[in-house]
């Protein structure tokens, strides 16, 4: 009884307070036949025990030098992040429902909220939702409910966008009567081409996804295609990286009136890695959209006292009220999450994100260089990128992928099951935490493979 | 003070500036940023004070008494959060779990086996993010699974009135038309109301067991076959599975799908409302439309199924694997039950529901269900004091809070007026329990005596009551700077 | 004990309805619907130009705990909305009579027989 505090004692007065001669007396309505008997499970370990297990499987897994991106990125988190996060009064609370004895958890959603918005120059965030593929899925069922004018339930989705959202998309929205169309990108810029916009500008369609950065890492021309949205009565979806953000113009400044509804992945926002999560989603919109958007809400009010203070807000929009009508069936998010993000969005100021935002792609700018240089590698598209990139390699990438492994080094992400057309493609990224002579050393080993 | 207040122009944690780099070489100037984002501009001691500052501000199971129902607060074990945080485990990149992560998927592969014994089922995919999107995935299987028998006829879904409202929410974001079936007064399902709502047109009913009522519906088996003859399915919402783990499965009770939630039986944090994580599990007639990835075990190595081989996978909910750093948290925890301390969870977590029970019914309190056993939680009404006095089941949860308990869930289900479901678990001692019969007595007596100490209550707190239809009249949602 | 006007008719889901001029019909929620909900907070009204049918839910009122759905009394054409709402939702709370939600342009007033008069609506909404 790892974590139970009863004495005998303790029983033994409480089974006489409830007149029950045992504990099994107390399970009287639930029929006999169902009981399971013994399970198989493996037998209690001791924590010092379950600790050597977990140790000697943490010694399985072989950390490689990290050159991938595709939606999960290495970024350095301070110290205090984490230090502060994993306190037990944040760790361990639920979700704010007594908001008096939660404003610790209130008001840090609070500030996440602000900033989210100011990073994405939107008007409002939500509290968060579960990753950046959910995050794009709940963006595309809140833009059919808000676009009024559109009947069509007709989403144009650039294939441009990460296709693990794609899947993801589709699945969530499958049996919602929705229709993705799949928008083609220029196979020598790598990016949605706005003039081949055109042949959907006469038909209802309810909403334009628009990818920046994209998948490839490339920057797509987000005012033509925010306008373009616009002028077609469209909802302009921006799926964002909210590191990029710091250097690159904010989906609230997109085209003459900016997008409409701002979502992604916040993993980049001191967050670890960690196998793929847990992460967090979020989304920001316009004022005018607010009543649609999914997720808790927390909002600024006063006390009895006109003192200031925080409470999740706007709840009628929710599933505990609204239930088979609500905005989304969310419940749980992922609040530990946004609590690190806040912390490491206070730490690093504008400035310090502006910086490793910048690092990022200048690493990333110096991979692309010296890999250039090699025999046998070519960059597949020539326009500007962030901090990932697409080159392809005379040999089969998945040579590139297993040789590199070997060398203790995880070479990026194999394009050819998704997109085949590029050939033995890799997407590859090199954050801030690469170093010059690790950015050498990737080099000279994609050298060395191509030359055996 | 918000951190905004806090910010001064040209104050920073420089520690976590990186050299400057200038300006990009390459982007071209119209899709750069010129509007420096809103973020503030702080010292690291401001930030760490400010948010442990804010950390205390909070009620947490590490501070307090934490009876919150339906929603099972129980110790959230610190070696677990150790143990899933090993730098090997947090630095492993999600599309490097193959080849670079075998020790975690070892870790998920026997996590899926063991919750796949625990519940009695065939299969179990571990990639929901949390119960809703368990629930979500389960409805979806339940239409795939029609769907593929060229079943189109079956467009609605039963969900009892007691039901949480992610049930009716999933059901709907699933496809389905939600029909609601009544509760009687011993708090089961209303079985001649059941017959009554079946029919061809049935896609399946989702019910939780003990249902949010807090009792265990007798009449599970009935149910189940009730349902299986008009050719539906059964969904477990595995919120309540606390009452019953280690002692009574879900597949043996009749269900073809369910979800758990590891933030409530598994111990893993709730973080301040998440992450959680919702895995989901199936009998074998719904195996091939599990969610992917799943882990699978091929000789020594562990690796993710996909579409190749499970083609009618319902597919992919979250981007990656989910939320494995609480899967990891779940895994150490069951590990450390094993199979006796898992029974024992049930049992405990009974008892002190039982015993707390009949000690506010002492105390003069109305149970819903008097005639009735609890399970791992109960409800107690506040009507007659709400007609009396004028002091509702929200006065007397914030009064609560000043004697420094969390309020139970209040007014949750909506069936019963002014209520309480409490939900004491079995991490809780006697000496707690006793004391917060204690201090629930103080306050019912309070209200015959003073009820507007409650009614402005909470007097002790950081804050007072705070005006919520403020908030949702007049929406501030982010700070804006003067 | 909540105001029942005898000039108006009713819905057995708590709308108030007032026939008007050219087949116009003017659609409100009764004093006992704004008590059962409390502080109202928000108010989402239909598109004008809709098409609705009698029964079918076209806006909602939302207090801090619960939202209502509000059910066109008559099939026709949405005309008018009380815009002034969205910035003042209090107004329902207020007097629930005059802070009306919609105008409906009825394609057959003959639907409006099955509503209830005050006095039917007075024992349906307060049994006691």
């Amino acid at each position: 009884m790892p974590f139970i505090p009863h004495t005998e004692d303790d029983v033994r007065e409480m089974l006489a307070t409830l007149g029950v001669p045992s504990i099994e007396a107390l399970f009287g309505e639930i029929p006999a036949e169902l009981y399971c008997g013994e399970l198989e499970l493996p037998p209690a370990l001791k924590e010092m025990e379950i600790a050597r297990l977990m140790r000697a499987r943490a010694q399985q897994n072989r950390p490689l030098l990290c050159f991938a991106g595709a939606g999960a990125y290495e970024h350095y988190i301070p110290a205090a992040v984490w230090a502060v996060t994993g306190r037990g009064e944040f760790y361990s609370a639920y979700t704010p429902y007594q908001a008096e004895a939660s404003q610790g958890t209130l008001q840090v959603l609070y500030e996440y909220q602000s900033m989210m918005a100011g990073l994405t120059a939107m008007d409002v965030s939500n509290a968060s939702l579960y990753d950046g593929a959910t995050s794009l899925a709940e963006a595309v069922l809140m833009a059919v409910r808000t676009n009024r004018k559109s009947h069509s339930r007709r989403i144009l989705m650039p294939k441009t966008v990460h296709p693990f959202y794609r899947r993801v998309v589709e699945t969530i929205v499958s049996s919602q009567a929705l229709e993705l169309i799949e928008l083609p990108y220029d196979i020598e810029t790598g990016c949605i081409d706005p003039a081949s916009l055109e042949t959907h500008s006469d038909t209802d369609v309810a909403a334009l996804v628009i990818p920046q950065i994209n998948f490839f890492g490339l920057l797509e021309a987000v005012d033509e295609l925010t306008e373009w949205a616009a002028a077609n009565g469209a909802i302009a979806i921006a799926l964002v990286n909210p590191m990029a953000l710091a250097l690159l113009k904010p989906p609230g400044e997109w085209g003459k009136t900016g997008a409409n509804i701002a979502c992604g992945e916040g993993q980049p926002l001191g967050i670890p890695l960690s196998g793929g999560g847990p992460y967090f989603g979020f989304m920001c919109c316009r004022k005018a959209h607010l009543h649609q958007l999914p997720g808790r809400l927390v909002g600024r009010t006063v006390d009895a006292e006109g003192k200031r203070g925080f409470t999740l807000t706007l709840q009628a929009r929710e599933q505990h009220i609204r239930r088979g009508r609500a905005t989304s069936n969310i419940c749980t998010n992922q609040g530990l999450m946004v609590t690190a993000a806040t912390i490491y969005m206070a730490l690093l100021g504008p400035e310090g994100l502006r910086r490793v935002a910048l690092q990022c792609h200048r690493n990333t700018l110096s991979l692309m260089n010296g890999l250039a240089a090699v025999d046998g590698v070519e960059r597949v598209f020539s326009g500007p990128f962030f901090h990932e990139a697409v080159y392809r390699t005379r040999k089969p990438a998945r040579e590139i992928m297993d040789g590199l492994a070997e060398q203790g080094i995880l070479a990026g992400y194999e394009l050819a099951r998704d997109y085949p057309e590029l050939g033995e493609a890799i997407l590859v990224c090199a954050t801030e935490t690469r170093t010059e002579e690790e950015i050498e050393l990737y080099v000279r080993r994609v050298a060395s493979l191509l030359e055996l | 003070m918000l951190i905004f207040d806090r910010s001064r122009r040209g104050r920073a944690a420089r520690a976590q500036w990186l050299p400057e780099a200038g300006e990009s070489p390459v982007i071209p100037d119209h899709l750069l940023r010129k509007s420096r984002p809103s973020l503030p501009e702080v010292s690291e001691l401001d930030v760490v004070r400010h948010y442990t500052r804010l950390s205390q501000q909070n009620y947490s199971i590490d501070t307090q008494f934490y009876p919150l129902g339906s929603c099972t607060m129980k110790y959230n074990p610190k070696v677990c959060h150790d143990l899933a945080n090993l730098p090997e485990f947090l630095n492993t990149h999600p599309l490097a779990l193959e080849r670079a992560g075998q020790g975690t998927l070892a870790c998920l592969y026997e996590l899926q086996e063991m919750l796949r014994e625990i519940t009695g089922m065939a299969g179990v995919s571990l990639a929901c993010a949390a119960g809703a999107q368990g629930e979500f995935a389960g409805v979806l299987m339940i239409r795939a699974y029609h769907g593929l028998r060229g079943d189109s006829a079956r467009t609605e879904m039963l969900v009892p009135d007691a039901a949480h409202g992610t049930n009716p929410a999933s059901a709907s974001m699933g496809g389905f038309q939600v029909r609601e079936v009544a509760t009687g007064p011993d708090g089961n399902v209303d079985l001649a109301a059941l017959a009554q709502a079946v029919g061809p047109q049935t896609a399946g009913i989702m019910l939780t067991n003990p249902s949010t009522l807090g009792v265990f519906d007798q009449h599970v088996q009935a149910i189940a076959d009730v349902v299986h003859k008009a050719g539906g399915l059964l969904y477990y919402d595995g919120a309540n599975l606390n009452a019953i783990a280690g002692k009574v499965r879900p597949g043996d009770m009749g269900f073809d799908v369910i979800h758990l939630n590891l933030h409530k039986t598994f111990s893993t944090p709730h973080g301040g409302g998440g992450p959680g994580a919702g895995p989901v599990g199936v009998n074998d007639k719904l195996l091939p439309y599990l969610p992917l990835p799943v882990v699978a075990k091929d000789g020594p190595r562990y690796r993710m199924l996909t579409e190749a081989d499970r083609p009618h996978s319902i597919g992919h909910l979250v981007t990656f694997a989910g939320n494995v750093g609480v899967l990891l948290r779940a895994y150490v925890y069951i590990r450390m039950l094993g199979r006796e301390g898992l029974r024992r969870v049930a049992e405990f977590s009974t008892l002190n529901a039982n015993y707390l029970l009949k000690k506010l019914v002492e105390a003069g309190f109305e149970p819903a269900f008097p005639q009735r056993l609890a399970a791992h939680e109960f409800i107690i009404t506040l009507k007659r004091l709400a007609k009396e006095r004028h002091v509702t089941a929200l006065d007397f949860a914030k009064r609560l809070l000043d004697y420094g308990v969390h309020a139970p869930t209040v007014y949750f289900p909506l069936l019963i007026p002014e209520c309480f479901l409490i939900e004491p678990t079995e991490t809780e001692s006697k000496d707690t329990l006793d004391r917060f019969a204690e201090v629930m007595a103080a306050i019912l007596k309070e209200a015959e005596t003073d009820p507007d100490r409650l009614k402005s209550a909470p007097h002790s707190l950081s804050v007072r009551r705070l005006d919520e239809v403020r908030a949702a009249r007049h929406p501030d949602l982010a700070y804006k700077a003067e | 004990m909540s105001r029942v006007p005898d000039d108006l008719k009713y819905a057995k889901t708590h709308e108030w309805v007032k026939p008007e001029e050219n087949g116009h019909v003017r659609v409100g929620i009764s004093d006992y619907a704004q008590e059962q909900l409390g502080d109202v907070v928000y108010v989402e009204l239909p598109d004008i130009g809709r098409r609705v049918k009698a029964g079918e839910a076209c806006a909602v009122v939302e207090s801090v705990k619960a939202a209502s759905d509000i059910y066109s009394p008559v099939s026709g054409e949405i005309v008018e909305v009380n815009e002034s709402l969205s910035d003042a939702p209090e107004a329902i709370n207020q007097d629930s009579y005059a802070a009306w939600l919609f105008r409906v342009k009825a394609d057959d007033l003959s639907e409006l027989d099955s509503l209830l008069d005050a006095s039917a609506y007075r024992a349906e909404a307060e049994p006691d």
